[in-house]
Order: C-alpha cells, then structure tokens, then sequence
C-alpha cells in the first residue's frame, strides 16, 4: 500500500463499528478499577482489527463492553459504541440482546469451556438459529449442519448428535466459531481464540477464519497478546495498555516500525526475533495495577525513553500520517522528529 | 451397560452379605432377650424350653448360619414379640413411611429448588438473604420440637389440620397408601412438612451454591453471548448442570429419610417402620431389627444405582462402564 491510500483508507467507507472513548470501570471493595479508560478505535467493514496487549490491559473488558457483557461489579461508565448509528451502551438489555449472537457474535478463549458439557451440539446450536429467527427446528438443524461443513467439521450430521466432550479442542472452537457464524453476523469479537490451541490446530482456525471473514464480509475484532497471530491476520491493530490504546495503525506499519516504546518492547520480546545465544529480550516490572494508576504516562515506570514531560499524561495524536500513539517521546528517526 | 450392572448386583450381594454379619452381632451384643421377653416368675423349666422355642440356645455362628438358609428363602425370621414373620410386620408398615419420605422429598424440592435458584440468581437481594437465614433454621432447629410446634399451631391452636394418626386410606398393589385420600392427605402434611425441613434447607444451599458456581462459567457466559434468553439460560444451561449435585444428595437423603424417619413418625404417631424399629429396639425383638436393618440395606443399594443411572441421564461424561 502507498503513503495515500493509507491514511484514507481506515475511514473511507462507513466502518462496522467505531467505539469512541470507551470507559468501563469495575466499582470494587478495594475502589475503582479503570479497565477500560478511554479507548477509541474503529473497525472497517470486512476488515480485521488486532486489539493486542499484555494480560490486564483491557482488552477482554473491550470486547466484553462491545458485546454488552460486562458483569458487575463492572459497568461502562462512559463513551459510545456506534454501530449503525446505535449507540450500543445505551440500548436496554433485551434490545441488546437481539443484536448479540445475531449481528455481532462472541468467540472466546478457551474451547474446552465455552461449550456448555451437558448438552449435544445440535441443542446448542439450534437454539441460537431459533433464538433470533422464528424456523422450524428441522430448518434450523439443517442451518446449524451446513454451517458446522463450512468450518470444515467432517460429517457434519453425525457430530450434531455429539456432546462437547467427545470433541478435541480445536474441534470444539470449530463449532464456537460455527456458531458465532450462523446468523451470518457483521462483526465478531474473537477473545484469544487460539491461545488453548496447538500450533497446527492455531493455523488451520486462523486460516479457517480469515477465508470465513473475507467470503462472509465480517468484520472481526481479534483479541490476542501474540504479535504473531496478529501480523499474519489482522489488517489494522490497536495495542492497549492500561485500559488504554496507545498505539493504533496499519499492521505492517506498526509492526514494522513501532512508535511507542511499549510497541517496541512488546515485538522485542518475541522469542523468536532474538539471536540465539543471547538472553531474551524483555520489558522490566509489571503492568501496573488498575487500583492507583500514577499520575501521567502509564507506560513511564517501565520505559526506557520516558523523561521529565511523561509525568502527563500523553494525549493520543497523530504522529506520523495515518499512525497514532499516545507518547510524548515516540520513537522517530531524525528526519520525522521536527516534522512531528 | 449390562456388564456394568451385573458388576454393581455382585458388588450388592457383597454388601448385603457383610452387613447381615455385623448386624446379626451387633444386635447380639446389644443385650439378651430371654431377660426381657420372659417373665421374672417363670421357672427354670419354662425359661429353658422359651430359649429352645426362640432357638436361642444354639451357638451364635450356628444361629446366623440358619439364618443365612431362612433368608435365602425369603424368611427374614418371626418376630419374638408379635409372633409373625418379620418380613411381614415391616413390609405391612413401609408404604406409611414410604409416603412419608417421598412426600417430604417431594415438598424439599418443590420448595428449595426455586428458592435455591433465586438466591443464587440475585445473591444481593434482601429476598434471597432472608432465604438464607431461613435456610439456618431449618437446619439447626430440632426435628421433634418442630413437630410439636407444628402441632401447637395447626392442630391445637389453628384446628386445620390432623396431629395423629395416617386417616383413610386407600389400597392399591395390596397396600394401603393415605395420599390418595384428601382426609389421608391433610393428616400427611404436617409430618411430611417437619420431616421435610431440614431437607428444604439442604436443597436451597445445594441449589445456590450450584447456581452461583455454574453462573460464572464460561459456557454460561457464552450462552448469553449467542442472545438467548435470560430464562434460557437459567433453566436450561445453568439448570441442567446444578441438577447433578442435588441427585445425589436427594439420593442419599431419600434412604436416611426413609431409614431414620423415627422422630416425626414418633411424634405425629405415624403408624411407620420408624416407630416399629424403635419399639423393637427396646424389646429386643432380634428378627425385627435384623430384618428391618437387612430392608434398609437393599434399599441403599438400589438408591444408590438408580442415582448412578440418573448421573449417566443429566451427564453424557458419565459412562457406566464395568472395568
């Protein structure tokens, strides 16, 4: 892609979803916890947003926040989630619930768990055709079959009669992403969903995935901490730290050239990007907790470029064309620092 | 399947045989029924030929091998007091009792179910904390001074209800059950009503604990996430996985409910097994309670199988599998 089409791209057509300043705090014993502080980001049509970061920066909280599950003592507290001109924050359960599982579905973690163990696929599945369109159950069985054929489950009819446990795991994301799949929904909040996997099973569903998304037109929103995972699927990729977004682009280019030092430090501590022989690269101390932020930049005790300025808090500005991030110090070569 | 229930049949027999062994010394042990079943003026002639009559005189392992012929025959003995076969005496009392501890069970999960759920649903409420508390009492308040309270107030006081006795009754399959009849079933409520307290309690904690564990699972999360409906998903997906927990408690209640029914039998005058064992207990009328004991024992068995047979229902990760 060119300098160009960069910058105009992520807003060119109306995006599936755009999450403006999102704030969703937990009202804990011990205080407030601000998982979620401010997070914006859109989500093109069609397209694959890496929502990326350590455990604990939020990003579960996000997805959760899109999709209207958040569970008190949590509660979003603030911003907009527009999806076709609704602000999802703001509509009542029922209505939300509507939408969920119909035109924004949710895939999670850990497959071994998602699927509940004492009912058969087929109840599993039919239930979600007839939760949000009035077919018969023969019609709605035929749905949940085609779709379990297209995430590419071998004989399909028979494995409608089998319960959760005589699946393997990566059989059993299968049928989480079949039926995340069935209504066809526009977008799909995927949370670290080949983290339980194994690396060959990882593949297959990412490979799985990104062909259903791009005949399908859905958007997902892939919730990961492997770089990874991200660089080979996503298209756009926000990382987050501390319930916040400090750093959102184009995948290549942030991959490629990150701008802030959390960036950075998270694709050098890929195992594999260090030479051999060397002692791996990491980022020191821990993401602080949500409980008593410091004052300022988040990043700050643990950053190795941070200084005076960072006791601020960074706004999140565009620093170079088309690349946010929420620095005061980002990391830029000589010729770009006066520009920027 | 098959094989799997012919290994629990064995397993059963060999239970059935140990306990009759324990029993037939423990009740040995317990005290000598010449002393109390023949008057103090007998003389030394009559009390000899009683203890030959009541084969007494023979060795205990000769006395429990007999015992051990008769019963494989159907003959659990006759009792010392009434002169009939014991078999008899207890199967003509068993379906009071019988009725008695369904009924109570019936009435633990009717009610305790539902409130169990709402207080594990809404944990927060005043509601379910006033279910809790209520849930304490039922456990901790005596069984027979509830019965007299009950008594007190619906019977005395109130005047609605019955305090003794089992009133008409109907037959069916040769015995005769009370909660076929409205009068039978008015003099049932109070007994079923105090045996069923602790029970209540029992099934609401059960239930809650269930519910508050399962609610937090992922697969009940992603339930919500697919939009069913809330109550989709309590009575389905949350529903079916506490289910388990309660079987087997209410299993387990059921047999000590119907074995050790004694006190509320006692107080409302129940005419039960509960009230049979304990008055040949202080007899010593040694058939009675060794078959009494023997009934009971098959009756744990077969609970227990018919629970194993109902997880394998609720569980499909449950294989009944004769290794």
């Amino acid at each position: 892609m060119t300098a160009a089409s960069i910058s105009a791209s992520p807003i060119s057509a109306a995006p599936t979803l755009e999450v403006r300043n999102l704030q969703t705090h937990f009202f804990t014993r011990a205080g407030v916890v601000k998982a979620v502080d401010g997070v914006s980001f859109t989500v093109p049509r069609g397209k694959v947003l890496g929502l990326v970061g350590e455990s604990g920066s939020g990003k579960t909280v996000t997805g959760f926040s899109i999709i209207g599950l958040v569970d008190p003592p949590g509660r979003i507290v603030g911003g907009e989630i527009l999806y076709q001109g609704k602000n999802l924050a703001s509509l009542s359960e029922e209505e939300m619930r509507h939408l969920r599982g119909n035109r924004i579905a949710m895939i999670f973690q850990d497959p071994m768990m998602t699927l509940n163990p004492v009912l058969r696929i087929d109840t599993q599945m039919i239930e979600t055709v007839r939760a949000h369109t009035k077919v018969s159950h023969e019609e709605a069985r035929q749905r949940a079959r085609d779709t379990l054929g297209m995430v590419g489950i071998p004989s399909p009819d028979e494995r409608l009669k089998s319960y959760p446990h005589q699946f393997s795991g990566g059989m059993r994301q299968r049928v989480a992403i079949a039926i995340a799949l069935l209504h066809r929904p526009e977008l799909i909040v995927a949370d670290e969903p080949t983290t339980a996997l194994d690396v060959t099973i990882q593949g297959q569903i990412l490979a799985e995935v990104q062909k259903l998304a791009a005949t399908t037109g859905t958007s997902l929103i892939w919730i990961t901490h492997d770089l990874s995972v991200v660089a080979g699927l996503a298209d756009e990729i926000a990382v987050m730290y501390a319930g916040r977004v400090v750093e959102h682009g184009l995948v290549e280019q942030v991959l490629d050239r990150p701008l802030h030092p959390y960036t950075a430090g998270l694709i050098g501590s890929v195992p594999s990007r260090n030479k051999r022989g060397e002692p791996l690269r990491q980022i020191p101390g821990m993401t602080p907790s949500l409980l008593s932020l410091p004052a300022g930049c988040a990043f700050r005790s643990r950053c190795p470029r941070a200084g005076e300025e960072c006791g601020i808090e960074p706004p999140i500005r565009e620093i170079l064309p088309g690349r946010d991030a929420r620095c005061h110090r980002p990391i830029l070569e000589a010729a770009e620092v006066a520009s920027a | 399947m098959s094989v799997y229930l012919l290994r629990r049949l064995i397993q059963a027999l060999g239970v059935v045989l140990v306990m009759s062994l324990i029993v037939f010394i423990g009740v040995f042990a317990i005290g000598d029924p010449v002393e109390i079943l023949i008057s103090p003026d007998a003389d030394q002639i009559e009390r000899e030929r009683a203890i030959v009559a009541l084969g007494l005189d023979k060795p205990l392992w000769l006395q429990y091998l007999s015992f051990l012929g008769n019963a494989l025959r159907g003959d659990l003995g006759r009792s010392f007091v009434f002169n009939e076969p014991a078999l008899q005496l207890i199967l003509n009392r068993m379906p009071a009792t019988l009725e008695l501890a369904f009924g109570a069970m019936f009435l633990a999960l009717l009610v305790g179910l539902p409130l169990g759920l709402y207080a594990g649903l809404k944990p927060n409420s005043p509601v379910s904390k006033g279910i809790m508390a209520g849930s304490i009492l039922g456990f901790s308040l005596p069984t027979f001074w509830v019965g007299l309270m009950l008594i007190m107030v619906f019977a005395v006081q109130l005047g609605w209800l019955p305090s003794t006795g089992r009133g008409e009754t109907r037959e069916i399959l040769g015995m005769r059950w009370s909660f076929l009849t409205r009068d039978g079933l008015a003099h049932m409520a109070m007994p079923a009503l105090n045996l069923a307290l602790f029970k209540i309690s029992l099934v609401i904690r059960l239930t809650r604990a269930g519910v508050r564990e399962t609610m937090l699972m992922d697969y009940v999360k992603f339930a919500r996430a697919k939009g069913l409906s809330p109550a989709r998903v309590t009575f389905v997906h949350v529903f079916k996985n506490i289910l388990i927990p309660v079987v087997t408690v209410v299993g387990l209640e059921l047999g000590s409910t119907i074995a050790f029914s004694v006190v509320t039998e006692s107080v409302f005058a129940w005419p039960g097994m509960g009230k049979l064992i304990i008055d040949s207990i202080n007899v010593l009328d040694r058939p009675v309670i060794v078959a009494y004991l023997m009934i009971i024992v098959l009756m744990f068995i077969t609970i227990n199988l018919v629970v194993d047979l109902t997880y394998s229902v609720l569980d499909p990760r449950v294989r009944l599998e004769g290794k």
